[in-house]
């Protein structure tokens, strides 16, 4: 079986092929480019295309499934939609899917369960990045927040650090935040390097 | 406050109405709140509204009919109680093109760009080039405005021209890297590709149908009786939004809130000069001032016109098989909901039309219609070969179109 897995995001659709690698029977092509989309899928001819929920191709793609002779016609997963629940799940994680007709429903179901979990995997990874690199930047700012507190109330790195803990637990806010706000304060006023 | 509604969108300055209706608070006036969902094409919003993903959605109008009838997907059908706007859409090519066909300086004139369009055309086709159009949907006003024009100029769509679906956003690209020869598509991406030097605006498409339906809201129908009530409200705050749209005074603040990264991620200056019906139509040319390019208010802009659907349809079986099918049209027309629309609005101060479905294109010049309250002003609404479209007779209209 071919497969076509249509991507902008590089990394996702590593991240999906190395997933669907385990299927022995199929062989996977990786399409990010936009440019020349078309002609790449005519060159495959897949009868399986997973595509990115949110890909701004989809449209044009479709078009051309529906007028092409050149390919046996892929058509949006929702066909068969007697599987609800797993149409909802690939929503969710955000896969699209466009599957030759014809094709046996048994040999689709577990690559689309896959591509499901390779997506989710993905938007995990994805915010596990977001959250470190939130913490990272939160950390330099009560780092940047310290240093004005020493520099201008000639605090000494504990005093400045307990400073803020304790604004932040009789504001109820977040020690980040009271560091943010001394940051815009001391930008407001004129001070350099903040 | 009850559960949010939740609209799928497109950035495009049509996508207004329940932007606004959000941030200038008509919603929550009107006891609902909104969260509004973007994406980057028709067929992401689409699932998402036929997947609860999204309780209703703005949409391009023929795409609810396709989605009701099955075409290309299993049929799941959808209703419309609120049109969000009429045309504001153009064609721009690319400027050699369009410097062949269309004197500089104005908006062409649809008949006479039409007639030298056909003759290029027809000698680009003869030397193996035929030209090339995108539009941005194939179920789209904007395919469906752009062949009747061809058609009417005596150019056969898929014969002497290709026309192919590009995204909005990649319509600018596609002019620029030659991909296409011409585009047919909403605001600001015109603008845009006539910033970025690769193309020439030569028709508004209300210079093809003075009055034509663009974008819906569309419902699943199964939702839309679930959760009728707020329906209705979301009704009533869209109206207030159209109200406010159109004022010349809340331009400027509504280009803004629209420009926003969240909404259109766009320029403010090309949006408010949709909005304010002001075109640059080519790169370092006048500023030119076509009345009604965007028509979002007046005249009961918003009630959706049954004649409306089924001129839509009669647009789809003209173009692709299967051909007309009178159950098919009835389903089509059941689509636009003016009864959803009247029990929104009745007792305000919103003119209901007195009928629900009107022969489209029969006003050359102003005329006093009735309505549930009295009477309302309409201008005119004609298509730009002067054809008339009666909904009493689909097969009558379709047999005499060329």
């Amino acid at each position: 079986m071919r497969i076509a897995i249509v991507d902008e995001s590089a990394g996702r659709a590593a991240v999906i092929c190395e997933g669907l690698a385990v299927l022995d029977d199929c062989e996977l092509f990786v399409v990010t480019e936009r440019r020349g989309l078309v002609a790449r899928i005519e060159e495959i001819k897949p009868d399986i295309v997973l595509m990115d929920l949110g890909n701004p191709s989809r449209d044009m793609l479709e078009e051309y499934f529906s007028v092409s002779r050149a390919l046996a016609r892929p058509i949006a997963m929702f066909v068969d939609s007697s599987d609800e629940e797993s149409i909802a799940a690939s929503i969710e994680a955000g896969v699209s899917s466009y599957v030759v007709d014809g094709l046996a429903p048994h040999r689709i179901r577990p690559i689309l369960d896959l591509a499901v979990k390779r997506f989710n995997a993905f938007a995990r990874l994805q915010a596990d990045l977001a959250e470190a690199k939130g913490k990272l930047a939160e950390r330099e700012a009560v780092d940047k927040a310290k240093r004005i507190l020493m520099d201008n109330r000639g605090m000494s790195e504990p005093e400045a650090y307990s400073e803020l803990r304790r604004t932040a637990m009789n504001q109820g806010r977040r020690i980040a935040d009271i560091a943010e706000a001394v940051i815009t304060a001391h930008q407001l006023l004129g001070g350099q390097n903040a | 406050m009850p559960d949010p509604l939740t609209i799928g969108f497109l950035p495009l300055v049509d996508a207004a109405l329940p932007i606004l209706a959000h941030e200038h608070g008509f919603a929550e006036d009107e006891g609902l709140s909104l969260a509004l969902v973007r994406d980057m094409s028709w067929a992401t919003v689409q699932d998402r509204l036929l997947y609860g993903h999204s309780d209703a959605a703005h949409l391009v109008a023929p795409l609810a009919l396709a989605t009701t009838l099955g075409r290309g997907r299993p049929a799941q059908p959808l209703s419309v109680p609120f049109v969000l706007g009429l045309n504001g859409n153009a064609i721009t090519m690319r400027p050699d093109l369009a410097e062949r066909i269309c004197p500089p300086g104005r908006l062409g004139d649809a008949r006479q760009v039409g007639t030298t369009l056909a003759a290029t055309a027809k000698t680009s086709a003869a030397q193996g080039k035929r030209l090339r159009f995108g539009v941005v949907h194939r179920y789209s006003s904007h395919n469906y405005m752009l062949r009747y024009w061809l058609a009417a100029s005596g150019i056969r769509p898929d014969h002497d021209v290709e026309i192919v679906t590009i995204a909005p956003p990649f319509c600018a690209d596609a002019l620029e890297a030659g991909e296409v020869d011409g585009i047919c598509v909403g605001e600001p991406w015109n603008s845009v590709a006539v910033e970025r030097g690769a193309g020439r605006i030569v028709l508004a498409t209300a210079q093809i149908w003075r009055r034509g339906v663009e974008k819906v809201l569309a419902f699943r129908e199964t939702v839309l009786e679930e959760r009728r009530e707020q329906a209705e409200a979301l009704i009533r705050a869209l109206v207030r939004a159209a109200r406010h749209f159109v004022e010349p005074e809340n331009w400027e603040a509504n280009s803004r809130i629209l420009a926003r990264p969240e909404y259109l991620d766009s320029s403010r200056m090309l949006i408010e000069r949709a909005i304010s019906d002001r075109l640059l139509l080519a790169k370092d040319g006048p500023l030119v001032h076509y009345p009604d390019f965007m028509f979002q208010y007046r005249e009961a802009a918003n009630f959706p016109w049954v004649s409306q659907a089924e001129w839509l349809y009669t647009q789809m079986v003209r173009w692709e098989e299967p051909g007309y099918n009178p159950a098919d049209a009835a389903k089509a027309a059941r689509v636009f909901r003016p009864d959803v629309y009247r029990s929104a609005l009745r007792g305000l101060d919103e003119p209901l039309p007195g009928a629900s479905s009107k022969v489209e294109g029969s006003l050359s010049h102003t005329t006093v219609v009735g309505t549930e309250q009295g009477a309302m002003t309409m201008e005119s609404n004609s298509f730009f070969d002067g054809r008339t479209f009666d909904p009493a007779d689909l097969k009558g209209y379709l047999a005499h179109l060329p």
